[in-house]
Order: structure tokens, then sequence, then C-alpha cells
């Protein structure tokens, strides 16, 4: 996994509650069996007047002017700002790994959805859950003054924007870690093969029916 | 002694190792395994030179992509077949067990789990699907994960992951006639909201759900995600017991009697304190219908479209505006004018045998109105199709105008060819109704089965016991 690194965006405005993965990265491009290529299709529904093919060219596909994404000021955007519970519903990672593939690297939202939240630190997403008040100011900023500037820098749980107001962020530490150094979690889990093992001894002596192949 | 929860003592029994930090290993007993989120997990065990770490506990079945009509001509979408023959040679390569689509015990994981005994109370179980949360049902650990969770797994049988919190919705009283589990889930949904139970394991209880069949508790449980809940819960009966008699996968014989003895102590203990708790009356509840495009927009049968200058706050305006723009309906009108154009009968949330008797006790003797397109019953296994067959359901159905059809996700998420074509309006019995959901700018109204029915007889939505 890419290390996640301090960097300098502008934030891609969705003033939207309850964005789905369905709306994130729509179903027929599930049917891919690769872990990346999402990227022309993030949002597509959205993003796009026609309906969308997976192996499809975009790049003569005609664009939804109104959509955020496709105007100027936001398309090189690589932070992504919501309301609460982004990422709802399917627990599709191909969801992180569209926005992953289009560049964005940190989500800004009053909250996530659980599968959606967990899928993002396995792909170098940064999801920040900030108070409603300081979504709500981010978003008037943007309205009012245009598109805002911030500095998203993990190692100190900080974001500031291009006036200088900070603000901080709570993470779990694994998951910062994780996401700071690019580990490979399944590396991590086995060290502890030992305690897998005995768990298995002591658990199949409890309850042996867990244990009866599928065969 | 502590009192605890239903999820306390799961999460107990499976705990391999705590750390300092508050993220603990817990020990995964089961994985089920479709064709759409798996196949980058096969890729990266591969590349890592990995083996699983017991496959013979892991099963897969094919299940999104899978035509429902003439099975044995394939599938003609080569985007789909591939993903389908990849899970094939994956199960193959590494030794898992697999349905295949020819397979009678072939359907929808969720549905195929439970009917064959390989969800059992006490697990934990987890599948690269968000309707995982279906098997808590029997009072198992059971929840959706990523694809890179998918290979953890795998790898190791294990999942990284923090304590959730509790959660627990008490549903008392005797529910009406014709007013149903899915009616309970989507009312619980509209209470608290899609991300209500963001961060919570939810656990379902009191007389209602007690009085609830196996098949009535899965539906609840389902739903739990669209609460924000990736777990849902509900504590081990007699019920229960009796559902896991006889399985194929059940244990048999003595070791039944054992494991049901265990399986009985799985309930939240009387003095147990949950984080969180609701409480919804049964005994006035009236069969639901999702106006929007977030399962928690969602009214009775007897109520208006509401209007946006009613709503909570000024976000949750804009999002009703949007949302009734996207469903093309008008504030103020009866939701029950509201007309149809496909109805969808299927889905891991109402696919099971109990889900068609109910439909079909409404449509026996009648016809689907002129108006509605396309009428679909897509059983959720092939078991659950051979026994609709062997009750004669399907000749209720297709003598009414309904197509019958072969196991599958079907028109739920719409990834064959079973979908709604732009604009068209849909009365399913499925989980979410979110934009482009069953086809691109198709549009979506969840009910129960017998709302489905009698929406299809009606051509409007319409309440099944005034049909």
């Amino acid at each position: 996994m890419e290390k996640f690194i301090r960097y300098s965006s502008t934030i891609v405005p969705l003033d939207r509650s309850n964005i789905d993965t369905d709306a994130i990265i729509p179903k027929q491009f599930l049917k891919s069996v690769e872990k990346s290529g999402f990227g022309d299709n993030l949002f597509d529904t959205w993003r796009y007047l026609d309906q969308g093919e997976p192996g499809q060219d975009c790049t003569g596909r005609p664009l939804n002017d109104d959509f955020v994404l496709n105007h100027d000021s936001y398309r090189d955007g690589r932070i992504l700002m919501s309301r609460e519970n982004f990422g709802c519903g399917s627990s599709r990672e191909h969801a992180v790994w569209a926005l992953r593939d289009f560049g964005i690297r940190t989500v800004l939202a009053t909250s996530f959805a659980d599968i959606f939240f967990n899928n993002c630190f396995k792909n170098g997403v940064l999801p920040v859950v900030l108070p409603g008040a300081d979504i709500d100011r981010l978003f008037a900023s943007d309205q009012d003054e245009g598109p805002v500037e911030m500095e998203v820098d993990l190692a100190r749980q900080s974001l500031t924007t291009g006036d200088g107001r900070v603000y901080r962020f709570e993470i779990d530490e694994f998951k910062k870690n994780c996401l700071l150094d690019g580990l490979d979690d399944i590396a991590l889990t086995l060290q502890y093969a030992g305690d897998i093992h005995d768990y298995e001894q002591r658990r199949a002596r409890q309850v042996p029916w867990l244990f009866h192949d599928l065969d | 002694m502590t009192e605890t929860t239903l999820y306390d003592k799961l999460w107990d029994a499976h705990l391999v190792r705590q750390s300092d930090d508050g993220t603990a290993l817990i020990y995964i007993d089961r994985q089920l395994l479709h064709e759409v989120t798996s196949p980058q997990a096969f890729a990266g065990l591969r590349e890592n030179g990995r083996r699983p770490h017991r496959r013979d506990t892991n099963l897969a079945v094919a299940d999104h992509n899978v035509p429902t009509t003439n099975r044995s001509a394939g599938i003609a979408d080569p985007v789909s077949r591939l993903q389908v023959e990849t899970l094939d040679s994956n199960c193959a390569e590494f030794g898992i067990t697999e349905f295949a689509m020819s397979d009678p015990r072939q359907g929808i994981v969720h549905v195929v789990g439970p009917e064959q005994g390989i969800t059992q109370p006490g697990m934990t179980i987890v599948c690269g699907d968000s309707h995982t949360a279906t098997h808590g049902a029997l009072g198992a650990l059971a929840f959706g994960i990523g694809t890179s969770e998918v290979e953890h797994v795998l790898a190791t049988q294990c999942l990284v992951a923090r304590k959730m919190k509790n959660l627990r919705v008490n549903i008392n009283g005797r529910l009406p006639d014709g007013v149903v589990s899915k009616d309970m889930i989507l009312a619980v949904i509209g209470m608290i909201g899609t991300s209500g139970g963001t961060g919570y394991a939810l656990e379902f209880a009191g007389s209602a759900v007690r009085d609830a069949s196996m098949e009535g508790r899965l539906t609840l449980c389902n739903m739990a995600i669209e609460a924000g809940a990736r777990v849902g819960l509900i504590g081990v009966d007699g019920v229960t017991i009796e559902y896991m008699r006889g399985r194929a996968y059940s244990p048999q014989g003595p070791e039944f009697d054992q494991a049901s003895q265990a399986w009985l102590e799985l309930q939240s203990d009387p003095g147990a304190v949950f984080d969180l708790e609701y409480d919804l009356d049964a005994s006035d509840l009236r069969p639901q219908v999702t106006w929007g495009t977030s399962p928690e927009m969602v009214i009775s049968i007897d109520d208006v479209i509401p209007d946006p200058a009613n709503a909570p706050d000024k976000v949750r305006s804009q999002d009703w505006s949007r949302a009734l723009e996207y469903m093309d309906l008008i504030p103020g009108a009866p939701i029950s004018s509201v007309v149809l154009d496909k109805v969808f009968i299927g889905a891991c949330t109402n696919g099971r045998i109990e889900d068609l008797r109910a439909a079909a006790a409404v449509v026996k003797g009648r016809v689907v109105a002129d108006t509605v397109k396309q009428a679909l019953v897509v059983p959720g296994s092939g078991l659950v199709k051979r026994q609709a067959e062997a009750e004669g359901l399907d000749q209720v159905f297709t003598e009414a105008g309904f197509e019958w059809r072969e196991p599958g996700c079907s028109m739920c998420l719409a990834m064959n060819d079973d979908c709604l074509e732009p604009g068209e309006r849909c009365a399913a019995t499925s989980n979410r109704n979110f934009e482009g959901r069953q086809g691109y700018r198709g549009r979506t109204h969840l009910v129960s089965p017998a709302m489905a029915a009698a929406a299809a007889i009606a051509g409007h939505f319409a309440d099944p016991a005034k049909l």
C-alpha cells in the first residue's frame, strides 16, 4: 500500500448526506476482477449524462456540467468533503478503489458508514470525521469565498486551510500507523500465528462442531 | 458476575488477542464468498504466495451475476461470465467448496448459509457483502467486510477489529394482520435513521421478535445494515434450535444435543446494559413503503408523500427535495396513488419460502394489472424454488402473470439482465432504494412481499389486507 504523505489540495464540496457506495461506483463496474482502473467511473451516474459501461473509454462521454467534479476549479481536487453517513450501503471496496484511482486520498465528513471507513485504511485513503460546525464552516467558506485549499498532515492529525485555520482530528493509532507506513496488515497478523493456533486448539475442544470440514 | 449482552459473549468467545491500543484479533469461524468481492482477494493471496489458513471453512457461491432465465445457456455477458468463471477457478485452485451455478443448492449466499446449516449459532461469520448481517438472526456474530479483509480472513482466519457498542431495539406487541417483519425493520430504520446504528451491534428483542419465524428474523437482521449497523443479532431460542435441526451441515446426533445446549446460552443477560436502546410498538404498525432514495425515507401505506418544508433541518430538506425529484413524486399525494411499472419479489431480504407463500396468498386467483410491464418472482435459492414448486406456488404466480425465475440476486442490484429501464418505477422486496440501484435512473420502493404482490395486482400501492 502506498504510504500516506502530507499534501495540499483543493477541497471538492459534495453537499449531500448518506452518499452510498452505489453512487460512488455503480454496480456494472463491479464486474471487474482487477483492483484498479475505477477512477474514470467514480460517481459515474452523477458525472456523466449517459449510462457508463465497463471497459468503455470515458474521454468522449457527455459530462454533467452541474456536477462539482466537472467544474474547472474542482476537477483536480484531491480532498472530498461531504456530510453524514458517507459510504453507506454496499460493502464494495471498489468505492474506495475508485476514489483512490481518481486521486482522492482524504474524505472529510461528519460521519462514515463502518465498512467503508474500514476499507479506506486498506487502500491509503484517510477518512476524517469532523464536527458538524467545522463541516458547515468549510461548506460556507467554499460557497462564499470560493474553493478552499487545505493541507492534510496525518502525522500531526491536523488539517490547515489557506487562511491559516487549523482543524484537529482523532484517529485510531493502529490505523494511523498503517497509513503512514503503508503496512500490509496480513503480515502483521501472521506474526501472531502462535496465538491463532492456540486459540484453535482450545476452541476445537470446547465447540468441536465448529471445526468440521465443509467438503 | 457481570451481566453481558449477546454481542459481548460472542466477542469474548472469539478474542484471540487483545492489544493495548484497543484493537483486537478476532477469530472468524466461517467465511462465505461470492464472485463480485472475492477475485482481488484470491489474487492477493497468489501474489504473496499465501494459502488459505483453513480452506474447509469457506463456502463459495455465485449469486450476483447469474442469469435467472435459461441457466443451461450459461452467462451471455462476457464480463459477468469471466467473473463467475474466476470464482470457479479460484475455488478449484485453493480447494474451496463451491455450489456451482448448476447445483440445486445454489442461491443467494445469505439464503444458502442458513438453509444449509452452514450458518450456526455462536459462530463468527464474514462475507464481502454488507447483508451478511442477515446471519445474526441465528445468534451468530456476522458482518460484511471489504475485499482486503476477505483476503485477510482467507490468509489468517482472523480480523483486526475494535469492539462495537451495544444497541438494542425492543419490539413488543402483536403485529396486526398483514403486517410482517419487513414492515418492522422498515419502521425501525425510519425511526433511528440510516446511520442510527453506525458503530453498534444491533440486537432485536421483544415479544414481536420472539413471535417471528426464522424467516422473519432473517429479514429483520438483513436490513440492520440499512440502519447503519454492521451486525444484526437475535438471541437463540426454541425457534432457532428447531430451525437448525436436520440441516445438511448442522451437527448431527448427540453432537446436535451438545451444540443446542451451548446455543441456548447465546442470549443477552436480563440485566445486561446497552449503550443505546429504542422501543417500538408492533401493535399499531401499518404496512410500510419507502418513498425516497434512502431506506429511512419511509411511510405507511395510509400516508401521503412528505413535504421537504416539514423536514427536521435544512440538510434533510435538501435531501428530501433531491429524492422527490429523482423519484418524480409530489408532496401531499397519497402513496397509494403511486403507479408501478415493475414488481420484484426476491432478494436476500425476502426470497425465502415464507416470503413466497405470503406473496402467493395475495396473488391467488387474481391477475397482474395491465399497466405493470413486468412482475418477477426470483426465489432465494434452488431449494426454495424446489419447495415453492412442490407447493404449487409457481403455478399461482405464473397464472397471475408473474414470471417465475431461477435463483440469484437478480433485480435487487441488477448486475445480471434483470433491471429497470430509465424512469421505471418498481415495488421491490429488496433492501435498497438508492438512485440507480435496480437500473440506471430506475426508481425503487421497498415493501414487504405481500405489499409487492398487492401492488402488482392493483397496479399501484395498496394495503394487501384491503385488496
